[in-house]
């Protein structure tokens, strides 16, 4: 069980998730530090370490659209937080599945501020409000790279296969 | 069944008679580009190879670009570092399209790219940057990936469980008023759509006013079709591809892809290039467009021309055609960045760059830091920038509290003369 940390509307860009200004630092490793800096009470939190792992950011329409900056993934994987959005944009959800970070497509979420949110096999469920929301599952072809926990792995197989051949 | 250009290049591409939307392939890639960024696909690509007991090499150094321009020269150690670390797997990796921090070579990925040829019609084309949708002006597939995803191309050659996008179809009929180019097209097209009116969709160009466009306006559009969420831009491949391509040196036969007269559209969109005037898009979403008559007098402390989106030759000529013997507004400072330095030095030799420098104008070198705030050109608090680049989002110039509007290059020098948002006269051009 874990509880809505923040929401979000419309057309979240990666602009506002990772600031092109940080965009030197591409490790994983660091890139968690300037997770939403311009949300400067949000960004102190999480940086804090105020909010556990599977805390949850709601998002609405087209969330992560803009770059391709891989960093606007890998920051939000850093904290373990988990989003629940309507719908997003392309890179970004391609970008998400390759590093293992698990996006919840929930066109009709609803959820407020400190809410608390169960996922539960394909339904988000809203213990606060006492509600249930179906959610969109990922494309077969895209599920094997979550299966295979990440794009690197799943290349890496790839890859073992291809040379062998050789 | 006819197919549309993206469906028969995907085809091709992958060995497949014939594919249609949402199939999932493995289509190889002609050319893999990535810039600065390409530090972190270096760190994903040795991961790839980790354990195996493979020693890392990509798939062929002939087909990977790789280009510097986000932070040039480099604005930081951090930066400077990374940027060492890339060329030296350049150098161990044989990677034949490189270009460095140098005026005989280098400029902005995009601009490069289309100079030197690297994209002929019917080519699968990646890039780690999102406006990797430009290249579609030359009829080819062209869509933007992360840094992960181009680690498995470098180690594969092709592009895993890509999913055929469903194609719209924009028509654009009739002639463009005089004070209106191609970036206030695609501006118009995207008010029109929303910024994710083509999510995980492409988009094909046609129309009188798509055929009668040169290169340069084919870039404009397709570069910013990603801003509404298209996978690529797409303009069909003809005598004007091939003049481009000619120019650029290139010899070998030009073989277009072109879509079936019963290929199969998600939607169909008709315009009239008459019916609109200058556009512009207000803060914070490049969606938020309004007809330049219906914006307020807005005061801009910052003018910024050029970028992937609009630094082009044709770009810089008209705005010293509005700018000569003339002064930029006292309040208002003047950047302007070619997108590549084969361009700058073409305007040099043209006098442009002369018209620019006495009419109180910046000229910077070709880079991309100021349209996505890394590298100089950042807003103050408060500030207002009126921008001929693509991105207008919170924060975009280095701000969160400075305000970004987006227009065409001879709004943008019409607006430097005045101080504020102004509509270019007609008969500029």
């Amino acid at each position: 069980m874990s509880k809505v940390i923040y929401i979000f509307g419309d057309d979240i860009s990666t602009d506002a998730i990772y600031p092109g200004r940080y965009m030197a630092t591409v490790l994983p490793t660091e890139t968690p530090q300037y997770c939403f800096a311009d949300y400067t009470d949000l960004n102190k939190k999480l940086v804090a370490k105020e909010y556990p792992a599977g805390s949850v950011l709601i998002g609405g329409n087209n969330f992560g659209c803009g770059s391709s900056r891989e960093q606007a993934a890998s920051t939000i994987l850093g904290h373990g937080l988990v989003v629940i959005a309507k719908n997003y944009a392309r890179i970004f959800l391609q970008n998400s599945i390759n590093l293992g970070l698990n996006l919840i497509t929930c066109p009709d979420i609803e959820a407020e501020l400190g809410d608390e949110i169960e996922l539960k096999g394909d339904k988000v469920i809203n213990k606060t409000k006492g509600k249930e929301f179906s959610t969109i599952p990922l494309p077969a072809a895209r599920m094997a790279i979550v299966n295979a926990g990440g794009l690197v792995p799943y290349t890496r197989k790839k890859v073992v296969e291809l040379y062998a051949k050789k | 069944m006819g197919m549309t250009i993206v469906e028969k290049i995907l085809a091709k591409a992958s060995g497949k008679a014939s594919v249609k939307p949402g199939d999932v392939l493995e289509p190889e890639v002609n050319v893999a580009m990535s810039h600065e960024n390409a530090a972190l696909v270096i760190n994903q690509f040795n991961e790839v190879f980790q354990g195996t007991g493979i020693e890392p090499k990509v798939w062929n150094p002939e087909r990977i670009a790789i280009i510097f321009d986000h932070r040039v020269p480099a604005e930081s150690s951090k930066t400077a570092t990374n940027q060492k670390k890339i060329r030296n797997f350049v150098k161990a990796n044989g990677i034949s399209k490189f270009h460095d921090i140098r005026s005989d070579e280098g400029g902005i990925c995009h601009q490069i790219l289309a100079e030197y040829g690297y994209v002929r019609p019917g080519y699968v084309v990646v890039g780690t940057d999102s406006h990797t949708t430009t290249h579609g002006a030359f009829g080819a597939f062209s869509f933007g990936i992360g840094a992960t995803e181009m680690a498995s191309v470098w180690s594969l050659g092709s592009v895993l469980n890509v999913e055929v996008p469903e194609t719209i179809k924009v028509v654009v009929n009739g002639k463009f008023k005089d004070n209106v180019y191609p970036k206030d097209l695609i501006l118009y097209i995207i008010g029109k759509i929303s910024a994710q009116g083509a999510n995980f969709k492409a988009i094909e160009f046609h129309g009188e006013a798509i055929r009668n466009m040169p290169m340069s306006g084919r870039l404009t559009l397709c570069n910013m079709s990603v801003e509404a969420g298209a996978t690529s831009g797409i303009v069909p491949g003809d005598e004007e591809t091939a003049r481009y391509l000619k120019e650029a040196g290139v010899t070998d036969k030009i073989e277009n892809v072109l879509p079936d007269a019963d290929a199969k559209y998600c939607q169909i969109i008709e315009i009239d290039a008459n019916e609109f005037e200058p556009q512009i898009a207000l803060p914070h979403t490049v969606d938020n467009v309004k007809p330049i008559s219906k914006v307020d007098k807005v005061k801009i402390d910052q003018i910024v021309i050029g970028s992937c989106t609009n630094g082009r030759l044709d770009d810089l000529e008209i705005a010293a055609k509005i700018l000569k013997g003339k002064k930029v507004a006292e309040d208002t400072r003047m950047l302007i960045f070619p997108a590549s330095w084969s361009i700058y030095k073409k305007a040099m030799k043209q006098g442009l760059l002369e018209i620019f420098a006495d009419s109180g104008a910046i000229i910077m070198n070709p880079g991309c830091g100021c349209c996505l705030g890394v590298h100089q050109g950042a807003l103050g608090d408060g500030e207002t920038a009126l921008s001929t680049t693509n991105r207008n989002f919170k924060g975009r110039m280095g701000n969160p509290k400075g305000d970004v509007y987006l227009c065409s290059p001879a709004t943008a020098a019409t607006s430097a003369v005045t101080g504020f948002i102004t509509c270019p006269e007609k008969g500029v051009n």
